[in-house]
């Protein structure tokens, strides 16, 4: 038998992605009612009145409900549920959802909308960190200054590491809000069975799990009464790591009306249900030796965390966290600070928490390289840790292959032949990155294991692969499936898998924090472990399979995976976050062409490697790495949110307005997989999905320095500002020479 | 209003009472039951409702139904009418040019009205007839390498 992992394998589910026999969530459902929802005009207000006796009384609305009905507060964080379905008494972002109604086809749902009154009495909003700080108005009542968490966390000598630098400089960064914008909008098809009691729920989820959860808490009913399943997922990037409110509402609608109700959200408010990267303000202070060894790093963030809590705790916990383990640290100050604005609520997005530290991190690391002479490989090669490795803040690494990877792309690009001869406007920048394989705490702890994979066999020979993780375009379905196909020493074609059912698949954490490889991983290895102990290897697979049937009938194994408590982190206040069985490393290095003219930055090219310790289905991981790089280009080149005062309207909630790389302004993006296998690791492998991602910012902005002299510290860096920037130098030039 | 029309979808005629607003993104998904053809956003800004209207790649989320009397319209799944895969749809199956799958229908038949018209693109016409269609998934590389191997 040939090898099934490390073999280039396309999707097990790609056949019905070509055909369009994938079915995704607004594929479900024809002949359901039709859900709508009202929203907020408002970006701060308090509801002072909702009359729906218009809208029920018009013919085929089956069901209006307004924050009357749903009086339990939701979150994701068990300490932070501050969230309505439908907002209750105060509405606090332009577009919150306040009413909601389910009728017999579209046109009836939009009129019972209109038909809805609402009074509001304008409260003031803040969609400023400065501002809401000084605010007179709280967005909730618990909360003063409107802080929803001030994080510090210092590890080692802070003044001693600054005492024994060469060279100390620090520099303010500034990040504009960005988002997901997965191609599929967001929708759910709730069916509520009123003579069982039950509900079934489909929906766009990353974690099936945390829906469930949320949807038996909201609706008060016991989660057996309860089925979730995830159909085709159009891409989730985190935007669906927590439960959303349009589920929830869903769910509530089609209990009102006693069937089956669908939503599909518009793509502008896909767009408002945001729960992406927050606007960020970073102050960044370096302390470097002339070898360019890191002596000392203070760091201080402020998140735009928008008007609920979110993830809010978890995200500026890991910018802080993430700050280690990249490179040998050995004193870090992190002061962070997350503040409640009249904006749409922040959340996870891939790389969470540490992309923008990272650009500052490594762009100021680039500018000091520049100070004291040094090739920016060079200071890299200079803080290498070795693995094993414990960080300060007490994240244990157990395999790191950044070494390798600076040595790949360096070569690669040709770096110490071209560096600096590239001719006028043009430059290369590099930069490192690194990121967990799944968090080591899950956000609910239950002490069970991180992750269940069941294996069924029965009479025809064919393996099905039961798992909860959820395939969202990563390729998690197909991985599974490798990793038990090469334990059994059988081609994957003899095994089936079903995914992110709740009614048939074991529960799983969810596809966030880049866990599935590694935990869902390990558990695929020990459930086909298991299963391949029940078969005969002196018989023939079909012989076995009747053997090990004999007398017990069809089978069915479970393969587990828990993090052992020695890679789960620290003890101190906020030690939860960061820690991971194991981190991925990479580096890039990006050419650019500069017009010095019009401030527009062309990528060229970029060389990409990255250790994910060991690629199980290595065509999947070129395409998560390529993935990652050019969601990076788009957060440094052109994608920002805006919401416009009074009342925070979203003017760029469109593919128009929100502006990603389209095909013909991608670079090639030539990539190198690195195998520094983890020890613990599924065949050594570790994540693949995110870790190239945070670095490419930096090295697109170390590679317009090295191009036109200028460091941009503000993303996204749209020709207008460096064209800005640009002009303002020759200004200066032109006055100094006079 | 509705109005009678009589058009091609993949190949088999028919003749249908249409309303006049009525978008032939709804009319191919509601009343045909082709879900295959997607809706990304809120009107022209995605190509993931990219269909072929007498071999010419046209956003089904612009058009209206009523517009196609008389016409051919083609949709992903003309593409395997036989349960054999296009060259394209082998091509981004086995390539990765598909992730989450959300823009590969309209991916796709932007890119076979590109390569009816030209056999053996280069990378700049691939780049410029593909402009229309956003993918969040793929950086596009893929997808390049993709159309390449179907022209192959």
């Amino acid at each position: 038998m040939n090898p099934v992992a490390g073999r280039a394998t396309p999707l097990v589910d790609g056949l019905e992605k070509v055909t369009g026999r994938a079915r995704y969530t607004a594929d479900l459902g024809a002949g359901s009612l039709c859900g709508e929802i009202l929203r907020s005009p408002h970006a701060h207000a308090e509801i002072v009145r909702i009359d729906t006796s218009r809208a029920r009384a018009l013919a085929g609305v089956r069901a209006v409900l307004t924050g009357a009905d749903c009086s339990i507060a939701y979150g994701i964080l068990p300490i932070a549920h501050n969230e309505y379905p439908l907002a209750r008494e105060r509405v606090r972002y332009w577009g919150e959802p306040v009413a909601a109604v389910a009728a017999e086809d579209e046109a009836t749902a939009r009129a019972a909308l209109a038909a809805i009154d609402v009074e509001y009495r304008p409260l003031p909003a803040y969609f400023e960190p400065k501002d809401a700080l000084e605010a007179k108005a709280l967005l909730h009542a618990d909360k003063p200054r409107n802080v929803e968490r001030e994080v510090e966390q210092s590890f080692g000598d802070l003044e001693a590491g600054f005492a024994a630098a060469d060279l100390v400089r620090e520099a303010s960064f500034h990040y504009a809000e960005v988002t997901h914008a997965q191609m599929e909008p967001d929708a759910a098809l709730a069916e509520y069975d009123a003579e069982r009691g039950q509900l079934t729920l489909q929906s766009v989820t990353q974690v099936p799990y945390y829906v469930h959860l949320t949807l038996a808490q909201c609706l008060g009913m016991s989660p057996s009464a309860i089925r979730v399943i995830k159909p085709f997922v159009g891409g989730g990037f985190g935007h669906r790591t927590e439960c959303l409110n349009f589920e929830i509402i869903a769910a509530l609608l089609a209990r009102a009306a006693r069937g089956a109700v669908r939503i599909e959200l518009s793509r502008e408010q896909t767009f408002v249900m945001h729960h992406g990267r927050p606007q960020t303000d970073i102050r960044l202070r370096l302390g470097l030796k002339k070898s360019g060894e890191i002596t000392a790093v203070d760091a201080e963030c402020v998140q735009r965390g928008g008007a609920y809590a979110g993830y809010g705790i978890v995200t500026i916990l890991y910018a802080g966290a993430l700050l280690h383990a990249l490179y040998r640290l050995p004193a870090a100050k992190y002061r962070g600070m997350r503040v409640y604005t009249n904006t749409p609520p922040c959340g996870p997005m891939r790389g969470h928490g540490s992309v923008d530290m990272r650009h500052a991190f490594e762009s100021l690391l680039d500018a000091m390289a520049h100070e004291l002479k040094l090739d920016p490989f060079a200071l890299r090669r200079a803080n290498l840790i070795a693995a094993p490795y414990r960080a300060a803040n007490d994240l244990q690494v157990n395999s790191c292959g950044l070494a390798e990877c600076l040595d790949r792309v360096e070569e690669a690009s040709q770096w110490k032949k071209r560096k600096g001869l590239l001719g006028p406007g043009r430059g290369l920048g590099m930069a490192c990155s690194h990121y967990v394989s799944g968090a080591a705490k899950p956000v609910h702890w239950t002490g069970e294991p991180h992750a269940t994979v069941n294996l069924r066999l029965d009479f025809d020979g064919s393996i099905t692969l039961l798992t909860g993780a959820a395939d969202i375009g990563q390729g998690s379905s197909t991985l599974l499936a490798m990793v038990a196909a090469e334990v059994l020493g059988i081609g994957l074609e003899r095994i089936r898998v079903i995914a992110a059912d709740s009614a048939l698949t074991p529960k799983d954490n969810g596809s966030y924090s880049s866990r599935v490889s590694y935990m869902g991983g390990n558990a695929a290895l020990a459930a086909a472990q298991e299963l391949k102990k029940l078969l005969d290897p002196k018989l023939s697979f079909d012989e076995a399979v009747r053997a090990a049937l004999r007398n017990t009938g069809p089978i069915t194994v479970r393969g587990t995976y828990t993090v052992p408590p020695e890679l789960q982190g620290g003890k101190f206040r906020g030690a939860g976050v960061g820690p991971s069985p194991a981190f991925s490393y990479a580096a890039q290095v990006v050419e650019v062409a500069v017009d010095e003219e019009t401030g527009e930055i062309r990528v060229e090219k970029v060389w990409v490697a990255q250790d994910c310790g060991f690629a199980i289905n290595p065509l999947a991981v070129e395409g998560q790495i390529q993935g990652a790089v050019w969601m990076g280009m788009g957060q440094a080149l052109g994608e920002a949110t805006r919401y416009e005062a009074p009342h925070g309207l979203p003017t760029r909630a469109n593919f128009l307005d929100y502006r990603f790389p389209t095909i013909a302004d991608s670079p090639p993006i030539e990539t190198c997989i690195v195998e520094a296998r983890d020890p613990n690791g599924p065949f050594g492998a570790k994540e693949a999905s995110e870790g190239a991602l945070a670095g490419f910012l930096p090295a697109l902005t170390n590679a317009v320095a090295d191009a036109v002299g200028i460091r941009p510290h503000e993303l996204p860096v749209t020709p207008e500002a460096l064209f800005e920037a640009l002009r303002k130098r020759r200004r200066a030039e032109r006055l100094k020479a006079a | 209003m509705a109005r009678h029309v009589s058009l091609a979808v993949n190949g088999r005629a028919c003749e249908e009472a249409v309303e006049d607003n009525l978008l032939l993104l709804d009319y191919l998904r509601e009343r045909r039951g082709l879900t295959g053809t997607k809706r990304g956003c809120d009107g022209g800004e995605c190509g993931a409702c990219t269909v072929l209207i007498d071999g010419e790649p046209r956003l089904s989320c612009l058009t209206l139904a009523a517009s196609c009397e008389g016409r051919a319209v083609e949709t992903i799944e003309s593409q395997n009418s036989r349960g054999t895969l296009s060259v394209l749809q082998r091509a981004f199956h086995e390539k990765l040019g598909t992730q989450c799958g959300f823009c590969t229908p309209g991916m796709i038949m932007a890119a076979e009205a590109l390569l009816r018209r030209s056999a053996q693109p280069t990378l700049a016409e691939i780049r410029e007839a593909l402009g229309g269609n956003l993918c969040r998934c793929t950086g596009y590389v893929k997808i390049i390498e993709a159309v390449k191997e179907a022209a192959r």
